[in-house]
């Protein structure tokens, strides 16, 4: 009698399990690459964004900008939009901050009166120039790059600021 | 019964259970015998829980039917169901409704099999899969409650992305692995839809079935007597010992408690939905309309309420740990006291730790409730300033009583009961700060108040000081 590694039985066995292996892999790697692919990009959505002429943000001022993401799919609807705090300085010095606190990214709000940016949330505060003055937040408020061409504000952003990668 | 008008129904059935033999699988199960002492009121919440989680698929099935998981359709397709589609305000406010029963039940269930040691020998494993279901329950209710796709939604994911952020090494790759892309947006509710509705639900039909399974297999846990100590082994002989001499088939004798217990909460979850209606969805979810506080459902009102509290430097290793840590000992649970006393009254650190757990976690939630340390910040225009506070007041003090309103003090500090509670209430400020101290206190800031030496005059602050010194009782 024909040992079973010998036999057609054994073959059979063995090309049957490698089949299917072989099925599982090929429909298996694309389906990691599928879910895990998004944080690979690592240079997603980091691009230069208008925010309008500088005229729109009087000096001395604090003001809420908004653009539209970089890097957007059809279906966003108005989550494709994002909201920053523009600070005017003086003359061509800006500050650009992101609403979103340092702490866990609730939205900040500017109080004029009295100079702060308030946290909804869990009562974080920040001064007028981003630093942390209050609460819970582990650091200032995220900043964005920003450069003036033309008469125009542009922010490099793209990305949800967070405290791994901070704008 | 056995009028012929019965014959035709009788001879359908005969010919069904002749090819499907349903029958013969399932009377076993419903007649398998357990111990007398478990046909009781305090058995029920397993059964309630599965109850609850059956009109759960049911209603989001329907729900689904309707809903658009596309970041530029959710909204409306909400406001759709709650106000034009047939019953949709009914159905969205019976899974609501349902999902917040789910949680409450799971949790009694979970407390009570826990102070009834039935996460002793030999259920240990019944123990962890239940703890799997708990957990998966929340990652529902978590997920459920980003596809209300409302403001709330939004700011909770951007809450879950900086939490995520704040793994070490890995914080960027799981916020994107969170978001589906860069930021919050139509990939992100596309990928909460597929966890919500089926990557979760599959893993918790099948962890129910493998739960009941063990249950069958190996005994719903008997009524716990102090003295009648579990040991490896004697117990499996004592308690089929005691099944025997005293054991009832399971239907009805215990299954009619359960059976009224699941009517009772499915009909309170309807009356919640009747009487109460759907929740939300509240604002739009347009990211550049700021002016909003996220809130969470209420089972993460603690979570919520303990970011707001924790000292800074311990919040990145107690949020990221924590849970971690939490969820362990759950695990644990059985292995650290697998065998001996079952009956709560012999289990004094068991019953400490339920009740201590409890206490924490609705203290935190509370505290979630009323935000304590949130700035309210409407009532520097909102709440006027006491009358008895301005009356027979020099000009210089009511300079200061305006200073107070207008540099919104009253965000974070009551006067008369209105205004935050951020920091101490100023009513009777006067007899606890010198003026030197008001001052100090005031440019530098300092204990959680922040510095106001740049955004005040001298003037300014000569005239809040002078108003803060008349505030006496």
């Amino acid at each position: 009698m024909t040992p079973l590694s010998q036999s057609r039985r054994g073959f059979l066995f063995k090309l049957g399990v490698g089949l299917n292996v072989l099925g599982a892999a090929l429909v298996g790697i694309p389906v990691v690459g599928y879910i895990f692919g998004a944080p690979r990009r690592r240079t997603d959505g980091q691009s230069w964004i208008p925010l309008g002429p500088v005229d729109g943000f009087p000096a001395g001022e604090t003001r809420l900008a908004t653009y539209e993401n970089p890097v957007r799919v059809a279906w966003d609807g108005a989550t494709a939009k994002v909201a920053c705090w523009v600070r005017r300085i003086e003359g061509e010095r800006f500050q650009v901050f992101a609403v979103n606190c340092a702490h866990l990214g609730c939205p900040v709000r500017w109080f004029a009166q009295s100079r702060l940016f308030m946290c909804p949330c869990h009562g974080g505060a920040y001064y007028e120039d981003g630093s942390r003055a209050s609460g819970p937040p582990p650091r200032g408020l995220f900043e964005y790059e920003y450069r003036v061409r033309n008469g125009g504000l542009w922010v490099r952003g793209g990305q949800l600021p967070t405290l791994s990668r901070p704008v | 019964m056995s009028g012929n008008g019965f014959a035709p129904v009788r001879s359908t059935l005969r010919w069904l259970e002749e090819r499907a033999g349903l029958g013969g699988a399932v009377a076993p199960v419903l007649d398998h015998p357990v111990p007398r002492s478990t046909a009781s009121w305090w058995y029920v919440f397993g059964s309630a829980t599965l109850a609850l989680f059956v009109v759960q698929i049911a209603t989001g099935i329907c729900l689904a039917l309707v809903y658009v998981p596309a970041a530029d359709g959710a909204y409306e397709s909400l406001l759709y169901l709650n106000f034009q589609a047939p019953f949709g305000w009914f159905l969205r406010g019976v899974h609501f409704w349902g999902s917040n029963a789910m949680v409450a039940i799971m949790t009694l269930h979970m407390i009570q099999v826990f102070l009834w040691g039935a996460h002793k020998y030999p259920r240990e494993l019944t123990w962890i899969v239940g703890v799997f279901l708990f957990l998966c329950t929340l990652g529902m209710a978590f997920t459920g409650q980003i596809l209300r796709w409302d403001q709330d939604a939004y700011w909770g994911l951007g809450i879950g992305a900086s939490i995520a952020s704040r793994a070490p090494g890995v914080g960027d790759t799981l916020v994107h692995l969170l978001l589906g892309g860069p930021i919050i947006a139509g990939r992100t509710l596309s990928r909460f839809f597929a966890v919500h509705v089926f990557v979760v639900p599959g893993v918790l039909i099948g962890m129910i079935g493998l739960h009941l399974w063990l249950v069958l297999r190996i005994g719903i846990n008997e009524w716990p007597m102090p003295g009648r100590v579990v040991s490896r082994a004697t117990y499996r002989r004592r308690y089929e010992e005691e099944v025997h001499k005293d054991g009832v088939s399971f239907f009805p004798y215990a299954a009619r408690k359960d059976m009224v217990a699941c009517g009772i909460v499915v009909l309170a979850v309807v009356l919640c939905a009747v009487v109460f209606g759907p929740f939300g969805p509240h604002g739009v979810p347009d990211p550049t309309l700021i002016d909003t506080a996220p809130k969470p459902d209420f089972y993460f009102l603690a979570l919520y309420a303990l970011f707001a509290l924790l000292p800074p430097w311990t919040e990145t290793v107690v949020i990221l740990v924590g849970p971690l840590v939490a969820i362990a000992a759950l695990f644990l649970v059985p292995f650290l006291a697998g065998t001996g006393e079952k009956s709560w009254k012999r289990r004094p650190v068991a019953v400490l730790s339920v009740l201590v757990i409890v206490l924490i976690v609705a203290t935190l939630a509370g505290l979630g409730v009323t935000v304590p340390w949130s700035p309210k910040m409407e009532a520097w225009t909102a709440a006027a300033t006491p009358v008895r506070y301005v009356k027979g007041r020099t000009p210089l003090e009511l300079q200061g009583a305006l200073v107070l309103q207008n540099k919104q003090c009253r965000t974070c500090h009551s006067l008369g009961g209105e205004g935050g509670r951020r920091g101490p209430a100023l009513d009777g400020i006067a007899t606890r700060q010198t003026r030197d101290q008001l001052i100090r206190q005031v440019l530098q800031g300092g204990g959680n108040m922040p510095a106001y030496g740049k955004n005040l005059s001298p003037a300014e602050v000569n005239a809040l000081v002078a108003f803060m010194a008349t505030l006496r009782p």
